[in-house]
């Protein structure tokens, strides 16, 4: 492992209006040869108009072990979707 | 996340060996048996890791090594147009060994080990890498004949249970369907060209079409880890089924270019609904697994010797990256 340079995460934004998306990794000495790589390797056929990488090491994600305490909060509040409101048939648009 | 930081082994849940371990097992079986994916943070058995590491690397060193046969036709491409299809072609071959290496090291596995192991000649590919390709002709039997066996064997995989591996597949899908195409127009050129261009085209189903049966691994009856592939999703067909599906395929493309396939037990079987076809020679299919293929040697000579030419350009990056920081520090 102490030999490899630096892994990287890729994000695309496959066209304007919409965001940037994870579509994997390369490996590079810094961030601009980084950008060279994720060009060749992720978008060879114009999957993207935009890149973002992101040093693997700098992202911080939550414990998959954890998800359920972690998410269970919103699991419990229904009434904040739409669907949980009766309005009579007769009520237009709304 | 796509980083081995992040999914080290073990780094997520409690591993007593004994009761936890058990329950934790059972419950990525059944999630697995439920059509979810397995992340790589998530916590997984000791035993799943590690064959998806060698199943995934073994995967992705067969793409490195498949970009050899057909890069050294690159040069002697007949037009500029059969140069661009056959540079773009290897190209992709290499992208999707990045895919998969990168498959591999959200698993723990490092880049730097799995290509040591590589150049030392230690880790598999797939055997169909280690024929020779004697004409041009090759270059067309290829696309279609071992880029459609390779598709029949990933499409399956576009499901798998690991997320990452399973991701790689659909990406590595979408691209390998024109590489079939160009190989198949190659053959059609060949086939309907001059008789010594046709013969050619013969000549190269000739020494392809049982490497590439071969391709979809030993009979059923002799792969003795299957049914753990079949429960943990990493393997979703068995090797008759898709070697029967590619026949049933592929005959009839072959009688389509007037060519005649290599088997003279090849027949459709009206009953089964399948082309029946002959014995495969397993002696020779081992004996290439063990490193015995016709250019095995200069498969991994070429690979080092590729490894070895670009050392400057990975020490001129590293050296850039080091002044550049330096100066920052500065
Ligand atoms: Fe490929
Ligand atoms: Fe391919």
């Amino acid at each position: 492992m102490s030999k490899d340079w630096p892994l990287w995460e890729v994000f695309v934004r496959m066209r304007g209006g919409l965001s940037h998306k994870h579509v994997g990794s390369v490996h590079a000495p810094d961030g601009e040869l980084a950008v060279r790589h994720a060009r060749d390797v992720y978008t060879r056929r114009l999957e993207g108009v935009s890149l973002w990488v992101v040093k693997s090491a700098d992202i911080v994600a939550s414990d998959p072990a954890q998800a359920g305490p972690l998410f269970e909060p919103a699991e419990s509040k229904v009434y904040r979707h739409p669907t949980f409101y009766d309005i009579p048939d007769v009520v237009k648009h709304i | 996340m796509y980083t081995p930081e992040l999914g080290k082994p073990g780094a997520a849940a409690p591993v007593s060996r004994r009761g936890e371990a058990r329950a934790f097992v059972a419950a990525v079986a059944a999630r697995v048996a439920a059509d979810e994916f397995i992340e790589p943070k998530d916590w997984m058995p000791e035993a799943y890791r590690r064959t998806l590491i060698r199943q995934i690397s073994q995967h992705a060193h067969s793409e490195i090594v498949g970009m050899l046969p057909e890069g050294n036709w690159i040069s002697r491409a007949p037009s500029l147009r059969r140069k661009a299809v056959l540079l773009a072609k290897v190209q992709d071959e290499g992208g999707h060994g990045l895919y998969l290496y990168c498959a591999a090291e959200t698993l723990g596995a490092s880049r730097d080990e799995m290509t040591e192991a590589l150049l030392a000649g230690k880790a598999k590919y797939s055997t169909i890498f280690n024929y020779p390709t004697l004409t041009w002709a090759d270059i067309g039997a290829i696309g279609w004949l071992v880029d459609g066996a390779a598709i029949m064997n990933q499409v399956p995989l576009q499901r798998t249970s690991y997320g990452p591996y399973a991701r790689a597949m659909v990406r590595v899908c979408k691209e390998e369907s024109f590489h079939q195409r160009q190989g198949f127009e190659i053959m059609m050129a060949m086939a309907n060209g001059t008789p010594e261009q046709k013969e050619m085209a013969q000549d190269a189903l000739n020494r392809w079409w049982w490497p590439s049966l071969m391709m979809f691994g030993p009979p059923d009856a002799d792969s003795p880890n299957s049914a753990q592939g079949f429960r943990w999703r990493i393997k979703r067909d068995s090797n008759d089924d898709l070697r029967q599906k590619f026949v049933d395929i592929t005959t009839p493309q072959a009688e389509f270019l007037g060519l005649t396939v290599p088997d003279a037990d090849l027949r459709w079987d009206a009953d089964r609904g399948h082309y029946d076809f002959g014995a495969i020679d397993w002696e020779e299919f081992y004996a290439v697994v063990r490193g015995e293929g016709p250019v095995a040697k200069e498969r991994m000579e070429a690979r080092r010797e590729a490894w070895e030419d670009g050392a400057w350009v990975r020490e001129a990056a590293d050296a850039y990256e080091a002044k550049r920081q330096a100066r920052a520090a500065a």
